[in-house]
């Protein structure tokens, strides 16, 4: 058992810093990789900085695109980690509470790409001091968009805080103390509600848009983060399971899996109805419905993305609920991966998108993001990919330790 | 919709258009825009004093009469010292007891798009782009909905069995965009008009997302103006020169409304087809209109109450 003189923040933020960097040529490269691809996205972040949005493919009728629709994914998976927590805290599920960390981690990983999405989008990024309440002009309660603002940062602060609080404990060899942080765990739970229902209202607060203006939005908007968020923690912890020593009982999987499959079929029967609602009545407000399943006009850039993702979504599910192998982790990796896509197209693209066409005035026009908003758009991807690694590798490291400790 | 514009025919007798074309083979050479915030080469410390001055400023609305003077003419000294060039930004207040309101006439436009160029002209719009506030739709006998029209119509005007809607920032009293901006940078003057500081706009296009009307531009690249087109006389909350990623839109010409003008487009319409007044004024043209024809609005249906109605003889 190491001896610790103090409780101190500085040598806990070293190790977890040092821990982090620190592995075999393999992971190296990977940093190494993503760094790459990071840097390219900062180059093309300057040049859009430079000329602006000009060098993306949007325009006056489609005027969000990739990175919105990014965003608006990306706060799912963030939300997702509630469905580890809430089995762990609240119905104290042993397995759960082993991983719980992971799905924090995720968490803080997806709300950091969410940020950067949402930066990246702004015409003026120098002028977000506008949005400080006190310094700026916050316009609240009236404007969603200062409610997500509030909601994010809450919830970043949640799922950061929370976890460096027990892992100092840890660090330090103690157990946390509970009533200093589980009210926070429970906060959070509702919280993780809050970020996707009020990025869902976002869209669906609009009679301007009547293809978001929609009451499902915001249900479907948790359905499809319940499977597709607990999809991305389940490739996670198999990555771990294989590449590290961290113990991954192979019950996490069974479980997972349930609640992904529930979630992923609540999903598939909204999407059913929606799709009922726009075609059996075909008013004219299914013209984005119809722009984004069929065409229209003879613009159809979106159709075969729609179709790829339905596709990748039902097979995901038929996948996770009807398994033979009883959990192999290479079979769950593709049924994740399937899954996992094809609601990351139809929740990203696929909503955003079509909210646009036709135009208020009925205009029909397609959008196709340009390299320069791709290079920036996996740049961030990136950027998500490293905070998640480096807070889960000392986390992993001292949860180990601790543990070891504790049986010792 | 450039391919179409120059596709079309030769022979045509209408030369109303020919300055839309003109506007496109307008090129970025020569042709400048001003703006806070440049990166030019040698910077003096006026104008980086000027700069920092003017990133820090508040918005609009919370800034005391003195402010506001003190900003435009920071405004007016920029543009002296970038482009050489003397502009007059003004910041006139509201009139008493005017509340704007505009009518259209379906019978009598022709679709000729005067008011079209006479707004580009006026209110600074991006040549580069071909940024419009007003859209003409070209509409066959039977339908009466904008969207129903074609609003890239590439021919001579008149033409037999058509009719026009014109449509741009309607003013609604209930505006989805005010409601959604995040930074109050987009509000309702007391007379009416729905105004943008430019900047104070962030450029989250929430507000272009919430318009049922499509009735706001944002500037995707750093708009751009020939100087010697450049209107000198502006208003802050009107036809001053944008700058790259910030929202603008029709202001119902407030640099000219608040001088007890009307608006370009009213003025330059041939056919007489555009009403603009104070609604608050029983004597007033437009309270003929709404009190003798028959009148409608777009998309009545969203509760907005558009300041814009259209009518018929």
């Amino acid at each position: 058992m190491t001896t610790k003189p103090n409780n101190g923040m500085v040598p806990f933020l070293a190790d977890c810093l040092r821990w982090s960097l620190s592995g075999g040529v393999g992971f190296k490269l990977y940093l190494a990789g993503l760094l790459v691809v990071m840097g390219a996205g900062g180059v093309a972040y300057l040049r859009q900085f430079q000329e602006g949005l000009i060098t993306t493919g949007m325009s006056n009728i489609v005027s969000w695109g990739l990175y919105i629709s990014n965003f608006t994914f990306f706060v799912g998976v963030a939300a997702a980690a509630v469905m580890l927590i809430l089995p762990a805290y609240v119905y104290k599920d042993k397995d759960f509470h082993e991983v719980v960390i992971i799905g924090e981690c995720v968490a803080v990983g997806a709300l950091v790409m969410c940020l950067l999405f949402i930066t990246v989008d702004m015409g003026g990024p120098l002028k977000i001091w506008h949005l400080i309440p006190g310094i700026g002009l916050f316009n609240w309660p009236s404007s969603i968009l200062t409610w997500d603002v509030l909601v994010l940062n809450g919830y970043l602060a949640l799922n950061a805080l929370v976890p460096l609080y027990i892992l100092h404990c840890n660090y330090h060899n103690r157990a946390p103390v509970g009533w200093k942080y589980l009210p926070f765990v429970f906060l959070s739970i509702f919280w993780a509600i809050s970020i996707h229902m009020v990025t869902a209202f976002l869209y669906q607060g609009l009679p301007a848009r009547p293809f978001w203006n929609n009451p499902l939005l915001g249900p479907r908007f948790l359905a499809s983060a319940f499977a597709a968020g607990p999809a991305v923690i389940m490739m996670v912890l198999i990555v771990i399971r294989e590449k590290t020593a961290y113990p991954v009982d192979a019950k996490i999987f069974l479980k997972l899996k349930r609640i992904i499959v529930v979630a992923a079929v609540i999903n598939l029967v909204m999407l059913f109805s929606e799709v009922f609602k726009e075609f059996y009545t075909f008013t004219h407000h299914s013209l984005s419905a119809q722009y984004l399943f069929f065409g229209l006009e003879g613009h159809n850039s979106l159709v075969p993305w729609i179709w790829t993702a339905i596709s990748l979504n039902v097979l995901g599910t038929l996948m996770f609920a009807f398994d033979p192998t009883k959990g192999r982790p290479g079979y769950l990796m593709i049924a994740a991966i399937s899954l996992f896509s094809g609601i990351w197209i139809e929740k990203g693209f696929g909503l955003i998108i079509p909210g646009f066409v036709p135009s208020p005035m009925g205009e029909v026009v397609d959008y196709a993001p340009t390299l320069n908003e791709i290079t920036i758009t996996l740049g961030i991807l990136a950027t998500g990919a490293l905070v998640v690694t480096m807070l889960i590798k000392p986390a992993l490291r001292i949860l180990l330790r601790y543990k070891g400790s504790m049986a010792s | 919709m450039d391919d179409k514009k120059l596709k079309s025919s030769p022979g045509q007798k209408s030369s109303r258009r020919s300055f839309l074309k003109g506007a496109a083979a307008l090129t970025a050479a020569g042709s400048a825009g001003l703006l806070t915030g440049g990166c030019g080469g040698s910077v003096s410390a006026e104008t980086m004093g000027l700069q920092w001055e003017e990133f820090f400023k508040k918005n609009y609305r919370l800034m005391t009469p003195e402010e506001k003077q003190a900003t435009v003419d920071r405004l007016e000294r920029l543009a002296r010292i970038r482009h050489d060039l003397d502009i007059e930004v003004s910041n006139r207040e509201p009139r008493e007891n005017v509340l704007y309101g505009y009518a259209f006439n379906i019978s009598r436009c022709k679709g000729y798009m005067d008011c079209v160029e006479a707004c580009v002209r006026e209110n600074n719009l991006d040549r580069r782009s071909k940024t419009q506030y007003i859209r003409l739709f070209e509409m066959d006998p039977g339908q009466l909905d904008p969207t129903s029209g074609e609003g890239r119509y590439f021919h001579e005007v008149p033409a037999a069995n058509k009719f026009y809607m014109g449509v741009q920032c309607f003013h609604c009293e209930n505006a989805p965009c005010i409601k959604a901006c995040p930074t109050k940078a987009t509000w309702r003057e007391p007379d009416g008009i729905v105004v943008v500081d430019y900047d104070w706009c962030i450029g989250c296009r929430y507000c272009l997302a919430a318009c049922p009307y499509w009735g706001r531009r944002f500037n995707w690249g750093e708009p751009e103006v020939p100087l010697d087109e450049i209107n000198r006389r502006q208003h802050y909350l009107g036809n001053r020169m944008r700058m790259k990623g910030v929202m603008e839109k029709c202001t119902f010409c407030i640099q000219r409304s608040r001088e007890g003008r009307l608006p370009a487009c009213a003025e330059a319409c041939p056919t007489g087809s555009r009403v603009f007044g104070n609604l608050l004024d029983p004597d007033s043209e437009i309270r003929f209109v709404l009190k003798n024809k028959k009148v409608f609005r777009f998309k009545e249906d969203l509760g907005t109450d558009p300041k814009f109605w259209y009518f018929m003889d």
